[in-house]
Order: C-alpha cells, then structure tokens, then sequence
C-alpha cells in the first residue's frame, strides 16, 4: 500500500504507525511520552500531525496508517499545535536545567530546545511534591514528572509488576508507586525499568548524583558480571570511574530490561577494597609485593612441589567468573604445566548433575533451547527448583509476561518463592523428593494415555523400563512421598500434556542433592515422553548460575574433560592435545572440588591454586575447608578482593574486574558473548589471563599471546562446538553454540530431529531419599538459596552500596507454626544447629517457607549457612546435597 | 466492623463478579471511609495492582481514605474561583481549623478538602459545606461559618 508524507509517495505494509513510517524514511517527528521500547499511549500531543479526511489532528506515535492516507507534518497549524502542547507541560516543569543531572540526556530540554521555548506562556501552578529518596537506589523528583507514563508501561509492560500507577485526576494528578508509597515500601523490586525510559530528571539513579552529566560519559558496551541471564548494557565512565549503567533496545537478551544488581550493583570495581598489588604472606601477616617477586616464589614453590611430590600433589580451582579465553588458559596450565587433571570450579557446586544428566539423555550437557523462544513460544511451563524471579530476574519477568498473556505456569518448590505466586498450580513437595514427584507426574500421562507416542517410539530409547518404573508412582503414593496432594499432581501433568509445547525450567533445587543426577534423568524423561524436545517453546532448560560457568564448563575446567567435553580418558584426545601443546598429559581424569579438598586433609593435595572463587564461603561444611586448606603446604589465590579464602592463602595476586579486561562470556543460552573495557586495571592488578601467561612463561613453558583474541582462535581449533567462534564474528549478538565452522550461524535450539547422542534416552530411576533427614535431635530439615539482591558470596554485591544497604545480614525463614511452638518471634536472633556447626542468625517467621523446613541464604559469611551443611555427595557427579540437611533450632 | 465481616463481603462480591466501583461503595458505605488495608485486601481478591485501586479510589471524590469529620468544608479552587480569590478563603480556613486539605481535625468535627469546579463559577468564589452551596465566599464569611458549626 502506499501512503503520502509531506508530498512525498510511500510505499509501507499494514499495522504501522505514522511515526514508523516517519522515522524509517528520516522525517522528523518530536515526540516525547513515546518510546520504543513501550507501546504507544499518547498523552503528549507532541507529535501531532495533519491526516487529511480527519477533524482533528492526530499523534503520529499511535495512528495506523491506510492505504492512501495523506500526512502533514510541517503545516503551520501542525507547529503551532505541538507548541502549545510542549508549552504547557513546561508550564508545571521547574528550570532546574543548570544542577539537573540528567541535562544533557533530557528530551524535554531537547524539544524546549528545538521549540525555542526559553518560558512558558502559561503561568503553571505547581504542587510541591516532597522528593522520594529514601531507598538506595532511585531518586523520584515528582516535581519534574511531565506524566507522560512511560515509567507506568515500563513497569508493567516491560518489568511486569505494575507497581507504578495514577492516583487523583486533572491538575492533581501524579504518579504513585502502590497506595501512594514511598518507592521503600512499595512491591517496587528496584530493577530500575522506570529510570531507563524516564525521558526527564523525575527518575534518576542515586548512585549517580552529581557524578556528571551525559556528555562527559564514555560508553562502552559489556556483558554484567553476575548471572547466567548474561544481559548487556552500557558502563558510562567517567575519569577512570564507573558513573552509572544504561541498556538500550539493542541488545540480545534483554533489550532495555536489567535487574537492579545488574542496573545499581557496579560499584564495587571502584570500591577501595580491590587489591592493587601482589602480596605474600611472611610470619602470618601478608606484605605488599613486586609482581616479579611473587610470581618467582610462586613458581620455586611450585617447581619444588612438583619435583618431589608429583604433578597429583596439585589441585586446581578455575572460576566461573573469569573469561572463556581465561579458563581455557588456566585448564591448560594445569594440564600442560603442572600436569595433572586436578581443575574442577564452582560449576561442581550448582550444575555437575545437569551436564552428566544431559549428557546421558541427550548427549550434550546444556540448556537445550533459547531463552527467546522459550519466552515468546511455551504454551506452559514447569519451573522445578528455580527461583526464576529472583535468580534469573530478566529470564523471570519474560516468564511472567508469557503468564500474563496466557501461558500456563506449574511451580513445584518447598518454598512460597516469587514466581509461585502467579502459578496456576504451585506443587510444595519436600525438600529431595523431586524424582518421586516427576514420576508421579509421568505416572499420570502414560495412564491417561497423554504421552507423545510418534516422537517416544522414532526418537527415544528405554520407553519400556521407564513405564514399568513409574508405574508404581501412583498419585496416592506419590503424596505421602512429597507431601503434594494426589489431586494437584493429576491436575499438574493434565496442564502439561495439554498445553504444548511446554518449557521445563530447572535450576538447583533440582540439582544440590545426593540425587541430583538422578533427578536431571527425571527431567529429561518427562520432555521426551511429553515430546516436547527439539521444538521451540519446549525443551529441558537448566537456568546457569555466574555469569559464565557455562563458559568454564565448555572450556575445559572439568577434570574429566578437555575443552568442548572432549574425555581426558580417550587416547585420541590425548594424542590431539599432546600434539597441539606440544607436551605429555596424563590421561586420569582429575579430582573434583569437594574430593580436593578431603585430599588436601588428608595430605595428598599440597598446593592449590585458585583463581576468583571462594570456596570458604561457598563450599558445603566450610568448618571443614578451612581445615583443608590450612594442611596445604602452598596456596596461591588470584582475586579482586581478600576474600575469606584468600585471607588463608601465601600469596594473593591482584586480578582485575569485568570492567577491565577483554574476552568473552557465555551465558546460560551457550551464546557466547564479547565483554568490552571500560577502564584500565585498577593500581596494580591484571587480567587474569595475563598473569597466567606470566607463570606460564616463568615455569619454562611461554604463553604468548599478543591479545585475548589469539586465545579466542587457539580455542576453536581445538574445540569443535566453538570451532566457528572468533572474536571478528561476535558483535553485538554473539554466536550460540554449537558452531562448528566460520560460515555456520549458531544453534538456538538442541536436538532438532536428532538428539546429539542418536536417540534419546530414557533412564528409569527411582527416588532416592536425602542423606540426612530430620529426626528426633535434629529435627528440622534446612534448605539453602539465594534472594535477588545477592549474589554468591557477596564479595561484590557486599560492595556495592546499595545492594548491601537494603539487604545487609542474612536470616533463617521458619515458618509461623514452629515459630509459635518454639516462641521465636520475628526478628529475633537464634541459633541453628547441625552436625556440623552452629551459626547465631536472625528469625524471619513467614508462610513462605513450610512446617518442618528452615531456609536460608549462603550469601553472608557472617552467619553463613555452609558451616551447616553437609558434605554428602551425588554419586555420578559429586556435587554436594547444599539443599538438604538436618538442623535443629533454639532461642538465645 | 471485624475484619471477618469484610472479608465477606468483599468475597461475596467478588465471586458475584462485581466490579471495583460497586464493591468500594459498598464497603465505604459500611466503614464511613476506606482503609488503605482494606484497599489491599480487594486488590489481592480481584488481583488487581495496587496503585490501580488506589488510582480508581482516589480519582472519584466519593471515596475518601480517611474517616470524615463532622463537618465537610470543601472550598473550590477552579479556574473561575481561582481568578476571584479563593487562595484566601483556603489560607484563612487552613488556619482556623490548624489543618491542610484533605485532613480532619483531631476532635473530628471538620474535614476539609479543596476541590475543582462545584459547577456554579458564576457565584465564585464558591463552598460546599456539608452538601450546601455556599456564594461569594470571602474570609470572613467562612471563619463565621466555621465558627457557627464548632
Ligand atoms: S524500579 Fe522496576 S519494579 Fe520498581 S517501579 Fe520501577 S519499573 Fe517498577
Ligand atoms: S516519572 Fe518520568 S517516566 Fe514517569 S510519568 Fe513522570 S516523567 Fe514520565
Ligand atoms: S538478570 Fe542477571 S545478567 Fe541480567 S542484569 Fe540481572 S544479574 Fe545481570
Ligand atoms: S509522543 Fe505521541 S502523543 Fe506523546
Ligand atoms: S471554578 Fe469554582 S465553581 Fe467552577
């Protein structure tokens, strides 16, 4: 169809706006209450246009266009209208331009600019509205607000809580968070939506105040360093200093959206704490050193060691946190230096079960589709262990928009978590009884004849053993196993089976238990049965944790496997690895995290190097670690901050934040994606893929690489599933993978027609109970996890002002009843108790969590819940049940 | 009233799919005014956000969030009202009775609010006083008022 703008002929499709169409052909049209990112709601009258046939003029942001339409854009009465319209609002605006912090970045001051308007016609009346700043992280100036509702639609459109609203009406009305709440109180999650789209002063970051104005920003485009969502944004710098995050549309993943860590939690690369020079321990008490006098301790050290103790006596710890090209060098270290297989990393503690569970259904150990198709495509979802909303917040509010638009949610968790609340069913089964509900669950569809019976009998293998198996899983039986009413487990598998494609979502809940393999098989069993793998919107989607341990993973810091899960065992891996680093590697598979540390007790483990982890917070029974680690002869840790790890090391080595060097993270999707540098490295430090090149080259076998890039095309050659990746290829997209070759796109999706191991294959498995259950001294089960404003060990979000200050110490949920049976009251503090230690900690008495479970985060090294925890281990991955133990609790 | 009662009502409402205008009537026929508690709990029923309930109650001035005091003085503050001098009449108003708009005395026998247009500009500056239309408004004439009521 074609329509006419200013005279000029244009051909366009339906279903646009005027506006569209405008700024595709580069005629200029002033708007202000739209924004991309939203959809239109047309309160400005700024963007008035003339459309013949019509009485009145019409805003170009909301009008379709028709066949034959004819528009004016620049007619007098167009400009004189889009005056008065821009005068009032500046009639109630103050011309606070001069101290104003986001002048410069203002569309107000912009269209005032383009309008020649220096002072309204009208003589406003303004209300005094008091400024709301009580929170940390957002400074609401109502004064400045000219109500045109973007921050409404952001909050409900893009962030989906709808917490933003007006109240009253005409020359009184404001915008109100809740009941008209200071943002504090209000539901407000903080994820800063609003600020983002604000086109004037009225929203602003706190963390930025007075800190600059636009025009001295320096932007640069980079991937946030906490979760596996792996959004993208902007760090605006400003003299060597972190000012201020911003997102634009344009990024994959999560377009303008970021959650309040990755918007307001960037502070801690500047914060004074980051260790700026090397140092060694002498006499108990750590000294400032020269790089080269602690790499060359390091390296007698490790040379002695290695000389009279062997190459076993060595153990590993690669991070989660640091680079692809990174981990890579750091494996290789390992491997081709100090000559064992001993490297394992944190993904040990949150995602071993998912990738020796995947691996045996399907034959590849990740997430299996995208998390745009999985948002945009599922007609339901069964989230199982996963606090989405608070884990993965960007993945969350996709889920809760699908929700919204109709999707069909099934939540099975312990607690009462965020997501739960918009669930159309939410099973509350017992803490490690996951396997018990899933066949239950199965146990329904195969008797009501429900299953997928073309893709089960052409895709699948092992149909017949899993039926036999889940044939005993009764509903009836299957409740007094989990505690879920047999009538909700029917009801459950009757809203899956019916509503397909559906996206299983998984994340530890399913896999910290001595089951956790087990419970991954289960996953996977349920997918092929229901016929829900292969096909967008479907699929067994575990959510990863840091940033990159998807990317630690693929790279190689496994001790059972060489880049791109090549096996250690194989000859013929071996061969290509020897040839290729030009060295002999020994071909028995390494020990894991918590196995090195019993070796180290035990004294077969003397030194141990370890690179951005803290496992003296984040490991299972750290009373234990600690002892572990100071029977170790040598321990080197390279971090940004003296951790509580480091604190026990000989020698810490200053390493450098995301913000500061190259390289490339992949996220929980397998997109691998490009970090861009901000700043130079803080006094003293490095990257660490520098300083592993140094004592590399010290130990007598160089590493040179020219820059991060050259690791990048080191890694390809050898690993098939990134063998087409470079960093020329990655813009701002990135490439999933696996790409096996320069010319080929990535994979959104897994196993399309065919599961990389042939068929896949259905493993009967039975539900195996928790290593330690409650009884009559310990009575309570205890369950660990996470909130929103935290991340891992805190050696970050503990460092970043805001995100300490609204959440600064840790707590332990008991629910109203026990709490009313012990008479612990809210807020008091108590003891808990276990096996294996005892911790002082605050009560929160709430119905999120049910009779008989405690829970707990494991951020705080102050009352951290790992000195609870216990040490039991999953069979076939070893990871350890973090989710499970027995714990009693008593007041003070 | 115990809150039992209305949780019932609301509930009773609410499965009799009524909408929000009549169920706040109702309830603030009930209490006399409605309570941001009780605003929460029809939100939570009707899962509705928040800020929309509050918007809906505040946008109609039929609905009040305070409990009223004896005595409603509502003082115009339109254009037309404006224009002749209603600031005055508020100033001299919020001075005798020691309270903003839309607040009530502490003995609870006034309420004041301010409000926009009563529909008889051409008596302006105008007041409503306990539902009565009162003209050409001046100081004096309100404290006069206020002091025959007290
Ligand atoms: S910060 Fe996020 S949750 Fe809070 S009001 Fe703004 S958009 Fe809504
Ligand atoms: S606070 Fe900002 S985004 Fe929200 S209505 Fe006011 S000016 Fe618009
Ligand atoms: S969702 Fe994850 S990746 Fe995205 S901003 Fe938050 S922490 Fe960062
Ligand atoms: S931009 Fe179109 S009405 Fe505001
Ligand atoms: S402006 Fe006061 S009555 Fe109309």
């Amino acid at each position: 169809m074609n329509i006419i703008i200013d005279g000029r002929s244009i051909r366009t499709e339906e279903q646009l706006t005027i506006l569209d169409i405008a700024e595709r052909e580069g005629i200029h049209i002033p708007t202000l209450c739209y924004h991309p990112a939203l959809p239109p709601q047309s309160v400005c009258r700024i963007c008035l246009v003339e459309v013949e046939g019509e009485k009145v003029l019409q805003p170009a942001c909301s009008f379709k266009v028709r066949d034959k339409m004819v528009i004016h854009t620049d007619t007098p009465k167009v400009l004189e209208a889009r005056r008065v319209s821009l005068d009032l609002i500046i009639s109630n605006h103050p011309l606070d331009c001069m101290t104003c912090d986001i002048a410069g970045n203002c569309e107000l001051q912009d269209l005032a600019y383009e309008f020649g308007i220096k002072e309204s016609e009208f003589k406003g009346r303004s209300i005094e509205y008091p400024i709301d700043d009580t929170n940390p992280f957002i400074i609401r100036d109502l004064n400045k607000c000219i109500l045109c509702r973007r921050c409404i639609r952001a909050c409900d459109e893009i962030q989906n809580r709808r917490v933003l609203g007006v109240t009253n009406r005409g020359f009184e009305t404001k915008i109100i968070a809740d009941f008209d709440l200071l943002l504090q109180d209000s539901t407000c999650e903080f994820c800063g939506q609003c600020v983002a789209v604000c086109p004037v002063g009225a929203l602003t970051p706190k963390i930025s105040t007075g800190m600059g104005r636009e025009w001295e920003f320096k932007k640069i485009n980079t991937v946030c360093p906490y979760c596996g969502v792996g959004c993208r944004f902007d760090l605006n710098v400003k003299d060597e200093k972190i000012v201020k995050v911003t997102s634009n549309s344009e990024n994959p993943v999560n377009g303008i959206a970021l959650c309040v860590k990755g918007r307001f939690g960037f502070d801690f690369v500047n914060h004074p704490d980051r260790l700026k020079t090397p140092l060694i321990k002498r006499n108990g008490k750590f000294e400032e050193t020269s790089w080269d006098e602690a790499l060359d301790y390091i390296v007698n050290k490790f040379i002695e060691i290695k000389e009279s103790k062997g190459s076993d006596a060595f153990a590993v710890l690669s991070s989660a946190k640091c680079t692809n090209e990174e981990n890579y060098l750091l494996q290789k270290f390992t491997r081709a230096v100090l000559g064992t297989n001993n490297i394992d990393h944190c993904a040990r503690l949150c995602h071993a079960p998912t990738v020796t569970g995947l691996v045996t259904a399907f034959g590849s150990g990740a997430m299996t589709n995208s998390i745009e198709d999985i948002a945009t495509e599922a007609k339901a979802y069964l989230i199982i262990g996963s606090n989405t909303t608070e884990q993965h917040p960007v993945i969350g509010i996709k889920i809760r928009k699908a929700v919204r638009e109709g999707a069909k949610l099934v939540v099975a968790d312990p607690r009462e978590i965020d997501i739960a609340k918009i669930a159309m069913i939410h099973l509350k089964q017992k803490p490690g009884t996951d396997v018990a509900l899933l066949n239950g669950l199965m146990n329904v569809i195969i008797k009501e004849d429900l299953w997928d019976k073309e893709f089960v009998e052409k895709r699948t293998e092992g149909f017949e053993e899993l039926k036999e198996t889940v044939s005993k899983y009764e509903p009836k039986i299957v409740e007094e196993t989990t505690g879920v009413p047999a009538d909700d487990i029917i009801r459950a598998a009757e809203i899956l089976a019916n509503n397909k494609p559906a996206s299983l979502i998984y994340s530890m809940g399913i896999t910290q238990h001595i089951s956790g393999h087990l419970n991954v098989l289960s996953c996977a069993n349920l997918q092929m049965l229901l016929g829900n793998m292969g096909i967008p919107g479907g699929g067994v989607n575990p959510l990863r944790g840091q940033n990159n341990v998807q990317g630690a993973c693929d790279l190689g810091a496994l001790p059972n496997v060489y880049p791109g899960y090549q096996s250690v065992a194989s000859e013929g891996n071996q061969n290509k690895f020897e040839e290729f680093w030009k060295v002999k590697l020994d071909k028995k598979p390494g020990i894991t995290v918590v196995e090195m540390m019993d070796e180290a007790e035990k004294g077969n483990i003397k030194a141990m190097y370890i690179m951005g982890e803290n496992p003296m917070v984040s490991d299972p029974d750290v009373n234990h670690v600690r002892k572990c680690l100071q029977s170790l002869e040598f321990l080197v840790v390279q971090d940004i901050f003296l951790s509580e790890t480091a604190k026990l090391a000989d020698v810490v080595l200053p390493a450098v934040s995301f913000a500061e060097k190259e390289g490339t993270y992949t996220n929980t999707e397998r997109r691998v994606q490009l970090l861009g540098k901000a700043i130079n490295p803080i006094g003293d430090s490095k990257p660490d893929w520098q300083i592993i090149c140094e004592l590399s080259t010290k130990m007598g076998y160089p590493m040179n690489y020219n820059s991060v890039k050259e690791i990048m095309d080191e890694i390809a050659k050898v690993t098939p599933i990134y063998g087409g990746i470079s960093h020329e290829r990655l813009n701002t997209n990135g490439i999933q993978w696996p790409c096996p070759d320069k010319e080929h796109p990535g994979t959104t999706i897994l196993h399309v027609e065919k599961f990389s191991r042939g068929l896949g294959h259905f493993s009967a498995v039975d539900h195996l109970p928790p290593k330690e259950l409650p009884d009559d001294e310990f009575p309570y089960i205890l369950t660990t996890g996470r909130v929103i404003y935290h991340w891992h060990t805190r050696e970050m979000t503990g460092r970043s002002k805001g995100l300490d200050k609204i959440y600064p110490e840790s707590f332990v949920e008991i629910n109203p009843e026990d709490a009313s049976k012990l008479n612990i009251k809210d807020g008091e503090i108590v003891r808990v108790i276990s096996r294996r230690g005892k911790v002082e900690v605050k009560a929160e008495v709430t119905e999120r969590t049910q009779p008989g479970v405690l829970f707990m985060t494991f951020h705080f090294a102050k009352s951290n819940a790992n000195i609870l925890t216990i040490r039991a281990l999953d069979k076939v991955s070893k990871i350890p049940e973090f989710k499970v133990c027995a714990v009693k609790i008593e007041k003070i | 009233m115990e809150i039992e009662k209305i949780y019932k009502i609301i509930d009773d409402m609410v499965d009799n799919n009524e909408g929000l205008i009549p169920i706040l009537q109702k309830l603030q026929d009930e209490l006399g005014y409605l309570p941001i508690n009780v605003l929460k709990v029809i939100s939570e029923k009707m899962h509705l956000p928040y800020q929309q309930v509050f918007g809906v109650t505040t946008f109609y001035s039929q609905f009040r969030l305070e409990p009223q005091g004896k005595n409603l003085i509502q003082l115009c503050d339109g254009t037309a009202c404006h224009v002749r001098g209603s600031k005055k009449n508020i100033r001299a108003t919020e001075k005798r009775l020691g309270i903003k708009r839309g607040e009530t005395t502490e003995d609870m026998k006034f309420t004041f609010e301010v409000v926009y247009c009563l529909g008889s500009c051409a008596l302006s500056p105008t007041a409503m006083i306990n539902k009565k239309i009162v003209p050409k408004l001046t100081p004096s004439k309100i404290l006069k008022i206020i002091d025959e009521l007290s």
